[in-house]
């Protein structure tokens, strides 16, 4: 069971994929960090919402068949690294196409779909995945 | 001042199944089943997808085709006989998606087949009065039909958004009226997992008699014959009702063909209506006029008198897919698979 508060505090990370910027230095983070682990003090307060492009190519996956509880409808699905179109390098499911067509380079966007629950009484969990740019 | 449709999208997963398949499963004639019902292929949603997902895929679409900010959205409604909750929005995580939060009202609707159609009345109301700028209404579905029932044949996954307001309308909605009866055609209790429905009952003294008492009052409200019509879209349980309900009121099969999509989805039950409006949409014109009429079992009808204006030449159509494209990304799955994929194997906790 997760903690419903901690999922509650990464739905801007999940559905629209907002991250943090160093004003400092200008590097990205995703998930979003409340400091620069670079800049540190010079961080603090003052680090920047930044929403990573929605569409990037898949730079490389692997096909999943040990698979957690909660996609084991799925079995057997792909995991990609998806190199979003300003640079930041995401690992994520990637939907909507069969594990033997999936290609590197493959051109993909942001969908949101159900991540998983925590139980029939639970809380669902959404979130990004990756499926085939139309 | 003119109230309409400012922006639309929709959206349908791309897993298919054929009545074939499932009749096989069954002992029934599925190909005869499909025959008679005008059903080619149903749509299945994938495991990780459900009305939260579909809706938001919708608004998403409905959202790239606009330069409408959408803090500037001050109501949203879902309407939806399958929300995944049944305490908990839909409609607030949608809200959040499309990043509309937290200056707006929102809502989930729930009136069988047509709450979306609902929300985009309410929506009407709320924009004309000056209440709101924009309001978003989203009808969509995975509706449910009980393992070897008529309605499994027939019940899909689908849905559609769209954006109501004043400003750059691409098409107007001219009047909107409804007829509504208490009328058990179709429901389903609490917890329970599937619908009932009264069989033959849903026919003559639930769909037909409000499809067609609402068009009726509309097209005598707004002083038009079905001729004055360029499309109509009929609330499609099956291919078969609406082809009838328009032949039935003297509508041509080309007024309805553009907006009956049920033969290639299925049934998407609050997203149909929506669903078939948006395929007009993709291709309509300045000028051309549209009647749309919903169906909710229990039961009513809302008709809407809707004109295309001069902007939609201008509208970004071509940053979403249109319906055509959508339901043409097909995969099919096996009965076994689409067990799995509704969750109707039960499965170790």
């Amino acid at each position: 069971m997760s903690s419903t508060a901690r999922e509650w505090r990464e739905i801007p990370g999940r559905y629209n994929l907002k991250g943090s910027k160093c004003p400092e230095c200008g590097k990205v983070f995703f998930p979003k960090r409340s400091m620069c682990p670079l800049c540190r003090r010079a961080s603090i307060g003052k680090m920047i919402e930044y929403k990573v492009e929605r569409k990037g190519t898949v730079y490389t996956y692997s096909v999943v068949y040990d698979v957690p509880e909660a996609n084991k409808r799925m079995k057997p699905y792909v995991v990609g690294m998806i190199r979003t179109d300003d640079d930041i390098l995401l690992t994520a499911q990637i939907v909507d196409v069969d594990p033997e067509n999936v290609e590197i380079g493959m051109r993909v966007q942001a969908v949101l779909r159900k991540i998983d629950d925590d139980g029939p009484s639970g809380v669902i969990h959404y979130g990004f995945k990756f499926a085939p740019c139309e | 001042m003119d109230v309409g449709i400012v922006s639309y999208g929709a959206y349908v997963p791309r897993y298919r199944i054929t009545p074939e398949e499932i009749g096989k499963v069954w002992g029934e004639n599925g190909k005869a089943m499909g025959k008679g019902l005008f059903i080619e292929q149903k749509s299945v949603p994938a495991p990780d997808e459900d009305v939260v997902t579909i809706s938001v895929a919708a608004a998403r679409a409905m959202m790239a085709r606009t330069d409408v900010d959408p803090r500037e959205i001050g109501a949203l409604y879902v309407g939806s006989e399958s929300h995944p909750y049944a305490v908990k929005p839909t409609s607030t995580i949608v809200a959040e998606a499309i990043e509309a939060t937290p200056d707006l009202t929102a809502a989930d609707m729930e009136f069988a087949c047509k709450a979306g159609t609902a929300g985009i009345q309410v929506c009407m109301g709320l924009v004309g009065s000056g209440m709101i700028e924009y309001g978003v209404a989203i009808g969509a579905d995975t509706s449910q039909g009980a393992p070897g029932d008529a309605l499994e044949y027939s019940a899909s996954a689908g849905g559609a958004a769209y954006l109501i307001g004043k400003k750059n309308i691409i098409a107007k909605i001219n009047r909107t009226i409804s007829y509504t009866t208490d009328t058990p055609d179709f429901w389903r209790r609490e917890g329970q997992d599937y619908p009932s429905h009264g069989g033959r009952f849903t026919g003559e003294p639930a769909y037909f008699r409000h499809i067609t008492n609402a068009t009726q009052r509309l097209l005598a409200d707004a002083g038009t014959k079905p001729g004055d019509y360029d499309y109509a879209v009929f609330h499609q349980p099956n291919g078969k009702f609406p082809t009838r309900v328009a032949a039935m009121m003297g509508f041509t099969e080309a007024q309805i063909t553009k907006g009956l999509m049920t033969p290639y989805i299925g049934n998407t039950y609050s997203g149909a209506v929506p669903i078939g409006l948006a395929s007009v949409l993709d291709i309509a014109k300045p000028g051309d006029r549209i009647l749309v009429v919903s169906y909710g079992s229990g039961a009513g009808s809302d008709a809407f008198d809707i004109t295309v204006t001069d902007r939609i030449r201008k509208y970004k159509r071509e940053a979403a897919p249109t319906v055509e494209k959508i339901v043409s990304n097909v995969k099919y799955v096996d009965y076994a698979t689409y067990a799995k994929f509704k969750g109707k194997i039960k499965m170790e906790e």
